[in-house]
């Protein structure tokens, strides 16, 4: 435990935000920066998945379903060297770790998210889609205006456990040499060599006081949402609409 | 950029470093996975004794291994508990590949924790009545929850299982951080070797994503054959 406290007190600014104010950012800021940034921008593009992937028209739907398999069945490690090798060439410029990561990480998590948003459009009851198009809406207001607010909202608990997930997936820009916690931890473990069990205990409690906090949030949120949902619909079995917060694991 | 050419894969000693590398994982992932099924079963059922010890226990063993990033966690086995073994063990495990044994050990003990928790949802899904009934018919309490609620169970919970299934068979491609020579660690050798980049990428990641199907869709044909009636 002494020596826990010592390497904290002494290599904590490393952990927390790299070599910053003497350096680039770094260690857990980055690892937030990355996190909240690929999060924010997957889901545009997960939402436009999942519109894809319920529309009636097949050039959308067939596209959308395979960028999302190919996505849940392809390692992520894999995804990121496709990206690290392939990015550069096709901008022509070099591009740095961080938006090689991040790049990844939105497209990854954009087909997670699609599945999510996907599972909360289909779990509304079919009488809104009706009812808005029965009042004169098309089809794009009716999603609009009508269902996506509705499923959105639905699924925060959901989104949060998959933000969880994201900031779990950005320990992987170690192997691309990163500047984030797990980048930083494997740092000093290398200056100090002989206490690799204290320095990966910190990295792992770090992570986990992070994303533990999270977690609850997000089952208080679910807790909410499901209870609030009871209440408002009619005829509708809380059960069917408790689904399960989905989560990835690396 | 040239024409893609996957001949280059079968050249000198390539063709042997994907072998070995094709079975390295699918060991990894067999291994992995009966652990992480077993342990699973083992921490769903403790969480659901009266035991509060048992309960504690296998909370923070859930919350641990889902909160911290897999990879952390195959870091932590391998350079930091490692460290802790006493010495002769420490020779021992290096000298019978040591990353491989920390690495199915982490990934096992990671993936146990969700599997827990499908296997608990599905059982929590299955209504009190059952296992009264059960026990009115005369079956003991283990006969009960073996024969009429646990086959039940697994059943509702499989759906999660076989997502589970997916993601153990994916991580394992992070054992490549600590130099165990799976697919996409040979990938990256190859690739070094020959500049082919798209080549062996294209390669393994066609391979990847047939293997994540094939589960998929073993999932979907098993949950169709053994449907819970009724429900």
């Amino acid at each position: 435990m002494g020596d826990i406290i010592a390497i904290l007190r002494e290599h904590g600014p490393l952990l927390l935000v790299g070599q910053y104010p003497n350096g680039p950012l770094g260690g857990l800021a980055i690892t937030f920066v990355l996190s909240v940034l690929g999060v924010a921008l997957a889901l545009p593009l997960g939402i436009a998945l999942a519109l894809a992937r319920i529309s009636p028209f097949r050039w959308a739907y067939w596209p959308a379903t395979a960028v999302v398999y190919l996505m849940r069945g392809v390692p992520l490690i894999m995804l990121i060297f496709w990206v690290y090798f392939f990015l550069p060439a096709l901008l022509g410029r070099p591009v740095s770790g961080f938006s090689t990561m991040l790049v990844t990480l939105v497209i990854y998590q954009a087909a997670y998210l699609a599945e999510i948003v996907r599972a909360g459009i289909e779990s509304l009851p079919k009488g809104q889609t009706e009812a808005a198009r029965a009042v004169g809406l098309s089809y794009m207001q009716t999603m609009r205006k009508v269902v996506l607010p509705q499923a959105l909202y639905n699924m925060v608990p959901s989104m949060l456990s998959q933000f969880v997930s994201t900031i779990k997936e950005t320990s992987l820009g170690y192997v691309i040499s990163v500047h984030e916690l797990t980048f930083a931890a494997n740092q000093i473990n290398s200056t100090l060599l002989t206490k690799p069990f204290e320095v990966f205990a910190i990295l792992a409690g770090i992570y986990f006081v992070l994303c533990f906090s999270l977690t609850q949030l997000a089952r208080h949120l679910e807790r909410r949402v499901s209870r609030r949902r009871a209440g408002q619909t009619v005829g509708v079995t809380p059960q069917a609409l408790a689904t399960p917060i989905p989560a990835t694991a690396e | 950029m040239n024409p893609i050419d996957f001949s280059v894969l079968l050249r000198g000693d390539y063709p042997r470093m994907i072998a070995q590398g094709l079975a390295t994982m699918l060991e990894l992932t067999l291994v992995a996975w009966v652990l992480a099924m077993f342990l699973g079963t083992l921490i769903a059922l403790a969480r659901m004794t009266g035991n509060r010890l048992a309960q504690g226990g296998a909370a923070v063993w859930v919350e641990y291994h889902q909160n911290v990033p897999m990879l952390v966690q195959i870091f932590l086995w391998y350079f930091g508990i490692a460290a802790l073994l006493p010495a002769g063990m420490q020779v021992w495990i290096n000298r019978n590949s040591g990353e491989f044994i920390f690495a199915t050990v982490a990934i096992s003990l990671a993936m146990s924790a969700y599997v827990s928790e499908d296997i608990r949802g599905g059982i929590r899904s299955i209504p009190k009545t059952q296992l009264e009934a059960a026990r009115a018919l005369g079956l003991s309490y283990f006969q009960s929850f073996r024969r009429v609620v646990l086959p039940q169970a697994l059943r509702i919970a499989l759906p999660t299982l076989v997502n589970h299934t997916v993601l153990l068979f994916k991580g394992t491609a992070l054992a490549m951080t600590i130099g165990v020579a799976e697919l996409t660690y040979a990938t990256r050798e190859i690739e070094t070797q020959t500049f082919k980049t798209v080549e062996i990428y294209l390669f393994t990641t066609i391979v990847y994503l047939a293997l994540s199907l094939v589960i998929m869709a073993a999932g979907s044909v098993a949950e169709r054959r053994w449907a819970v009636p009724g429900r």
